[in-house]
């Protein structure tokens, strides 16, 4: 059997695995897209007895709960190593993020171990994005003086 | 409808980091760090509001959403009480996510043993 290049590549592509990229994407669009619907459900709930802005609230604050809890055995950073950004962008990755090294530097101590790097990741978060809501909120100020 | 929507949405945000994490083999700290500030650019140009109103979850609960509660708040103290707004309402909006990590993380460390990271 005689094979041209061009059907040779089919016949390899058709063989192979899909790419690693496509199966990262496809893992992080379904976890990532599971977590939000349980934020949706979660806000849904909240809903019923709270306004809209304290219901959003709420709901970071339970999936925060919940990423806490499968942090300590252990399993959230099972699913990311699988789910990749499926896990990490969402506010429950945020969660892991504090909650993980605040467990593992324990030995270092409470303050230099559990109350310093508890801010390893959420630190620059949290200083960047201050920065960001200030330099908008000085132009949403200066907008409004003109406008 | 609204879980759909939540689903899809939130998963198309998760990919789009996916696929930084694998061509640009940017570290999460970075990508995390740049989800919130690309939040915040989002929400004040009035892109991130509709995207919020159409998906709830789907675009609150990625980090993106963090960024667009921070501009939201700063908006809303800017109108209550003008430019110290700038500085107080970021952090007032954001206030319970990052309290709640906070003490969950530290009382996850209380119970918690340092070799169950391994």
């Amino acid at each position: 059997m005689k094979l041209d290049p061009r059907q040779y590549d089919e016949m390899v592509s058709r063989a192979s695995p899909p790419s690693p990229v496509v199966r990262d994407c496809a893992w992080a669009f379904l976890v990532g897209g599971a977590i939000c619907t349980l934020g949706e459900a979660l806000r849904q709930f909240f809903l019923i007895w709270y306004d809209k802005t304290l219901a959003g609230t709420l709901t970071s604050i339970a999936l925060i709960f919940l990423s806490a809890i499968f942090t300590l055995p252990g399993w959230y950073q099972k699913l990311a190593a699988k789910a990749g950004a499926g896990t990490l962008v969402p506010i429950t990755g945020f969660a892991n993020s504090v909650v993980s090294p605040a467990i593992e530097f324990k030995a270092e101590g409470w303050v230099t171990g559990v109350g310093a790097r508890i801010f390893g990741i959420a630190g620059p978060v949290i200083a960047f994005g201050t920065l960001a809501s200030f330099v908008w909120g000085v132009l949403y100020w200066l907008l409004g003086k003109v406008g | 409808m609204s879980y759909v929507w939540a689903f899809v949405v939130g998963g198309a945000i998760c990919v789009v980091g996916q696929l930084f994490i694998d061509y640009t083999k940017l570290s999460p700290a970075r990508i995390l760090t740049g989800y919130v500030v690309a939040g915040v650019i989002l929400s004040a140009v009035g892109l991130y509001k509709p995207l919020a109103d159409f998906a709830g979850a789907g675009a609150s609960v990625p980090l993106l959403g963090f960024g667009h509660l921070l501009a939201q708040g700063v908006q809303n103290a800017v109108d209550e009480c003008g430019l110290p707004g700038a500085f107080t309402g970021g952090l007032t909006a954001a206030s319970g996510g990052i309290a709640a990590s906070l003490i969950f993380g530290v009382l996850a460390a209380l119970v918690g043993k340092s070799k169950d990271q391994n």
